[in-house]
């Protein structure tokens, strides 16, 4: 079964729908055991990294969501979902889960042209291949709203990027997690490809 | 670098697909389920439905519209119409809209957009302005006034005061609907939308009076909108979405093109 997170970050029935459509059954989940033992798992979120991480612990989803990364299970980070797995966000000087090396910034506000929130589509450029990637082409474009973007410290860890105020991070992942700034079910047909692709990943790269 | 949006909106009265001309005489033209799919399937690059359903105990037929698309059109989707409170604004969400437009009820009571953003994240919350052009006057310095009730209503209000007004609210997005542009087909009013663009720090979408391709082209230059929303030229068949973006891209706009 694959299993939503739900820690009360945001409207999740749009990713469970966009899962619906590309033949992936998932449901909603709060406790830590039964996440403990979920075949795949999306880790959803849009709000802010304080609370976030306030009600991933207060639930005990922090530890679960470690353990079944280190069984090798098939993990994909959502926008908030994705940033609070580095180790440290900007965003209300939060320490995150750190399940990859790097932190989270804000978007500087130097610059009058460009707006923040970045919101809208904007390209994606995959930098190193993966599974879940797979068939993404030059110019395709995915639905972005955020005002921070994940920085990893390791340069492995970039999968993707994308062109706002310099290049960041938006696609981000180490053994069996993928996380993405993106929102690939507001993404149309690319975002759903992407989904299928994590559908049937087996979490080795 | 960002895609300017081109972005279609549905007016839905009782369910059914509805376009006013000047707000007045609206006809049924269709589906709105339907007429969604199809632009979506299209290269549209978001849509908005607006609820004109009069009688309040019709408007629970507005969740099963939104439903009913956000199961098969997955692109971001905005809900507006007869939003007065964050219960209204939670039970579209719920029902599959990512964003809610607030017009009038916020008109009345601006801490409406306090309270939505509060609630489901500036990001989601649109402020949607009606407008029409008046002398310039003490009270409407900018020449351009805040209107309500399909236009029938002016509120005495500087249109470009409540743009940075709903800005410093926590709305994250403006629509900017010229009343005396809306249906004309005769192009968006410019010097407005490119006015509240330059002043804001928010998208800006562009709203009221596309009929050709070069309009659009217009007011996400000159008029500096980060977004153009059309309706009945691409409602009636005059135009696919496609072929907007298309030509939008020929002139050398960043245009997502591949869907």
């Amino acid at each position: 079964m694959t299993l939503i997170v739900d820690y009360d970050a945001g409207n999740l029935a749009s990713v469970k729908r966009a899962c619906e459509q590309v033949g992936l059954a998932a449901e909603f989940c709060a406790d830590p055991d039964r996440l403990r033992n979920a075949q795949r798992v999306i880790f959803p979120g849009v709000g802010a990294a304080g609370s976030a991480m306030t009600s991933v612990k207060a639930r005990g989803l922090d530890e679960a969501l470690r353990e079944v990364i280190s069984n090798g299970c098939p993990v994909l980070g959502i926008c908030l979902g994705m940033q609070i797995s580095l180790d440290y966000s900007e965003e209300n000087d939060t320490p995150t889960l750190g399940l990859i090396a790097g932190k989270v910034s804000r978007f500087r506000m130097d610059r009058p042209d460009l707006k923040v929130p970045h919101m809208g589509w904007n390209e994606v450029s995959v930098k190193q291949p993966h599974p879940v990637l797979e068939d993404i082409e030059a110019g395709d474009e995915f639905y972005f709203v955020h005002g921070y973007f994940p920085t990893p410290r390791d340069s492995s860890a970039v999968l993707a990027t994308t062109d706002y105020e310099g290049h960041f991070a938006s696609a981000i992942g180490k053994d069996s997690y993928i996380g993405t700034q993106f929102h690939p079910e507001k993404s149309g047909r690319v975002g759903l490809r992407l989904l299928s692709n994590f559908a049937q990943w087996d979490g080795q790269c | 670098m960002l895609s300017k949006r081109v972005i279609a909106c549905l007016d839905v009265r009782d369910g059914h697909l509805a376009k006013s001309v000047k707000f007045l005489n609206t006809q049924n033209i269709g589906d709105p389920v339907e007429k969604a799919h199809e632009y979506y399937i299209d290269g549209l690059d978001e849509l908005v439905f607006y609820d004109i359903t009069a009688s309040s105990d019709k408007r629970n037929i507005m969740l099963d519209v939104v439903e009913a698309v956000a199961s098969q059109v997955f692109i971001p989707l905005s809900v507006g119409g007869g939003i007065r409170s964050v219960s209204d604004a939670t039970d579209l969400r719920l029902a599959g809209a990512e964003k809610i437009n607030v017009n009038s009820a916020a008109v009345k009571r601006p801490e409406l957009i306090d309270e939505c953003s509060a609630a489901i994240g500036n990001q989601n919350v649109v402020l949607s302005m009606d407008i029409r052009k008046v002398a310039k006057s003490s009270e409407i310095p900018s020449g351009y006034e805040i209107v309500i009730n399909g236009g029938r209503s002016p509120m005495g209000l500087d249109a470009l005061a409540w743009a940075l007004e709903g800005e410093k609210r926590g709305a994250g997005e403006l629509v900017i609907n010229s009343i005396d542009a809306d249906g004309t087909k005769d192009g968006y009013e410019i010097g407005l939308t490119s006015m509240i663009a330059k002043a804001v720090r928010i998208p800006v979408i562009a709203s009221g009076g596309a009929g050709l391709p070069e309009h659009l082209y217009e007011v996400l230059t000159e008029g500096h909108a980060d977004a153009a929303l059309v309706a009945s030229m691409v409602h009636y068949g005059d135009y696919k979405v496609s072929e907007l973006k298309g030509y939008l891209h020929d002139q050398g706009l960043k245009i997502r093109m591949s869907w």
